[in-house]
């Protein structure tokens, strides 16, 4: 009798074991490390590219940097999400977002420049409000999806002010009526095969802003577009062929 | 018998180092009292983990801030030129020292200091960490003129103060680095966060029509453009605090940023003050350059003056600025005063 005892408990805990080694090993998580960088037509800009007239769009203006930042929200790794990353070139912040717990495998990379009108929500994110990055309530409120401040040369060759400011597009032609449209837009990064520690380059190539589908001229378009309906769905539209994987490592 | 002898001994030691663990005072933890505006739309402020708010402390700092002992001659305390009256700071463009010499800045109100989530204090930005601020105003020849050995001596022979630095630090000895610490904890309960603005805010009062479209005008980009830097409903420390150029000069006598930075590009660029408890603060500017709200809005209407870095955000600088109508800015000079606070100004928690 204790034979047969014994042999049962034997099997069963080698069986046991070999069900242990089938469940876990492919559900060891790993780290993705997502790496925002920025360049103007394949050129590297940093903080000290900022403050000089170094680039110039594709309408022919020369541009100089003095202050970008932007937020992407429901940046996607798989299921895992977080819910929206403020980064600023000028100041060197939020340049990297690690992810520490991914399952292995195949990964769809998605996230959203800017704030869907369902996370659009006025006053909220403290961290944001800490810096400034509100939207009044006369253009509907919440959040800037980007600033993006600087001088170019304009037709006389002098230094003009330009405020690319990207919101929630909306109409104020009837001030007590507004009409929004929500310009925020999704960005599919592709799928990735994670299979260890992974750091992901997110580039975001600065002069499509100025480019495609529309050649912005900052002569015309230069401040106040915050309240300019047609000037942000412009930007969204060029916005859209801005980002792209850059290095992927390992 | 020595066995005895040594027991007894042995005893009274530890008798002797129980009294003295007795005699070590525990300063009691304080909680700022945040403004509800603040704990709903801010991050958390910022309290050093190696100075923690203490009743002692601030108590300490307190005492130190309106101490003349601090200076050179003892003539002169931190609220001879950051009055309480005057939202800590000075009705005059240039503040005297103790050697009757003149600044050549104004002198920069203080509230709301735990939330410069930067650090980085003075117009200029040239002090880190209020602690490190603290040290620079006693020593300057400018300004209270003192040797800090000479103040450490000073306190350290005074009646009261070894006990209140023990209690508040364990210090038994006193040192400048307990001296800023204390005045740092004073400073960070220095706050300012009920304004009729923030009772409107907080649904406890009305603003008058004036008052409503001047802020408007504040929040509006085609109009004065105000909030991107100087904050809106959402940011009740109505700062950004960062640096910009706002456009007062072509050229630059004192080059701000720029000076501590060494970069060009910051030059003429300053501290964003906080538009709160303007009653009470003028003159205004880094400079002290303007005596009333009516020149700081004509300035920014068509008083524009160009230069290489000047902010962005200035606009129409060709025109001379946003170009705002008289009633225009009689608003806006209403919305503005709304964000003064008489209850700051009277607190006698923050008077001597």
């Amino acid at each position: 009798m204790k034979k047969i005892i014994s042999t049962f408990l034997i099997l069963l805990v080698f069986s046991s074991c070999d069900e242990k080694t089938d469940c876990c090993v492919n559900f060891e998580p790993v780290k993705v490390t997502f790496k925002f960088t920025q360049n103007w037509d394949g050129i590297p800009v940093t903080s000290s590219d900022f403050n000089n007239f170094k680039f110039t769009t594709q309408n022919g203006e020369t541009v100089s940097i003095e202050k970008l930042r932007y937020v992407l929200s429901t940046f996607s790794v798989g299921s895992v999400i977080k819910n929206y990353h403020l980064i600023n070139i000028g100041e060197n912040t939020g340049s990297e977002l690690t992810f520490e717990e991914i399952p292995q495998g195949s990964n769809f990379l998605q996230f959203t420049f800017g704030f869907t009108d369902a996370n659009n929500i006025d006053g909220v994110y403290q961290d944001l409000n800490s810096v400034s990055f509100n939207v009044p309530g006369m253009l509907g409120g919440g959040y800037h999806y980007m600033q993006f401040d600087g001088k170019y040369k304009d037709t006389n060759n002098a230094d003009a002010n330009f405020n690319y400011h990207a919101i929630r597009a909306v109409n104020r032609t009837d001030p007590a009526n507004l009409i929004f449209q929500d310009t925020s837009f999704e960005v599919d990064m592709g799928t990735f095969d994670l299979k260890n520690d992974t750091t992901i380059e997110i580039k975001m190539n600065i002069a499509e802003w100025f480019k495609n589908p529309n050649s912005w001229n900052l002569n015309e378009l230069n401040t106040v577009l915050m309240p300019n309906f047609e000037a942000q769905k412009m930007m969204s539209d060029n916005g859209k062929s801005v980002f792209s994987v850059g290095v992927v490592t390992p | 018998m020595f066995k005895k002898y040594l027991f007894l001994l042995c005893f009274f030691l530890l008798m002797r180092c129980a009294s003295k663990e007795e005699e070590i005072y525990t300063p009691i933890s304080y909680t700022l009292e945040v403004p509800q505006l603040f704990a709903d739309k801010l991050i958390a402020p910022v309290i050093p983990a190696n100075n923690p708010l203490t009743e002692e402390g601030i108590a300490l700092g307190k005492k130190l801030f309106f101490d003349k002992i601090l200076s050179g001659d003892e003539t002169q305390s931190c609220a001879s030129c950051h009055n309480p009256q005057n939202a800590f700071a000075e009705n005059q463009q240039f503040s005297n020292g103790i050697d009757d010499k003149l600044g050549f800045r104004n002198a920069m109100p203080l509230f709301n200091l735990a939330w410069n989530f930067d650090e980085l204090f003075n117009w200029d930005g040239k002090e880190f960490s209020l602690e490190k601020q603290a040290f620079e105003p006693v020593s300057n020849p400018i300004e209270m003129h003192a040797n800090w050995k000479d103040v450490e001596r000073r306190l350290q022979n005074h009646p009261e103060y070894p006990t209140l630095f023990l209690q508040a630090f364990g210090n038994l000895e006193i040192d400048s680095v307990a001296v800023t610490k204390a005045l740092a904890q004073f400073e960070r309960t220095i706050i300012s966060g009920n304004s009729k603005f923030d009772q409107y805010l907080r649904g406890e009062t009305t603003l008058t029509p004036q008052e409503q479209n001047g802020f408007n005008i504040f929040m509006d980009e085609a109009k004065g453009d105000c909030f991107h830097c100087h904050g809106s409903n959402n940011n009740p420390l109505w700062t950004d605090n960062q640096f910009h150029n706002n456009g007062l000069d072509s050229s630059f006598s004192d080059v701000g940023l720029g000076a501590v930075t060494g970069d060009p590009a910051d030059h003429g660029k300053f501290k964003s003050p906080s538009i709160r408890n303007l009653a009470f603060t003028a003159p205004y500017m880094h400079d002290g350059r303007f005596t009333t709200l009516e020149e700081v809005i004509n300035h920014y209407s068509e008083g524009l003056q160009p230069s290489s870095t000047i902010d962005p955000l200035m606009k129409k600088v060709n025109e001379g600025g946003v170009q705002l109508s008289d009633e225009e800015k009689a608003d806006l000079k209403a919305f503005l005063l709304s964000l003064s606070d008489f209850d700051f100004i009277n607190n006698s928690a923050l008077q001597e």
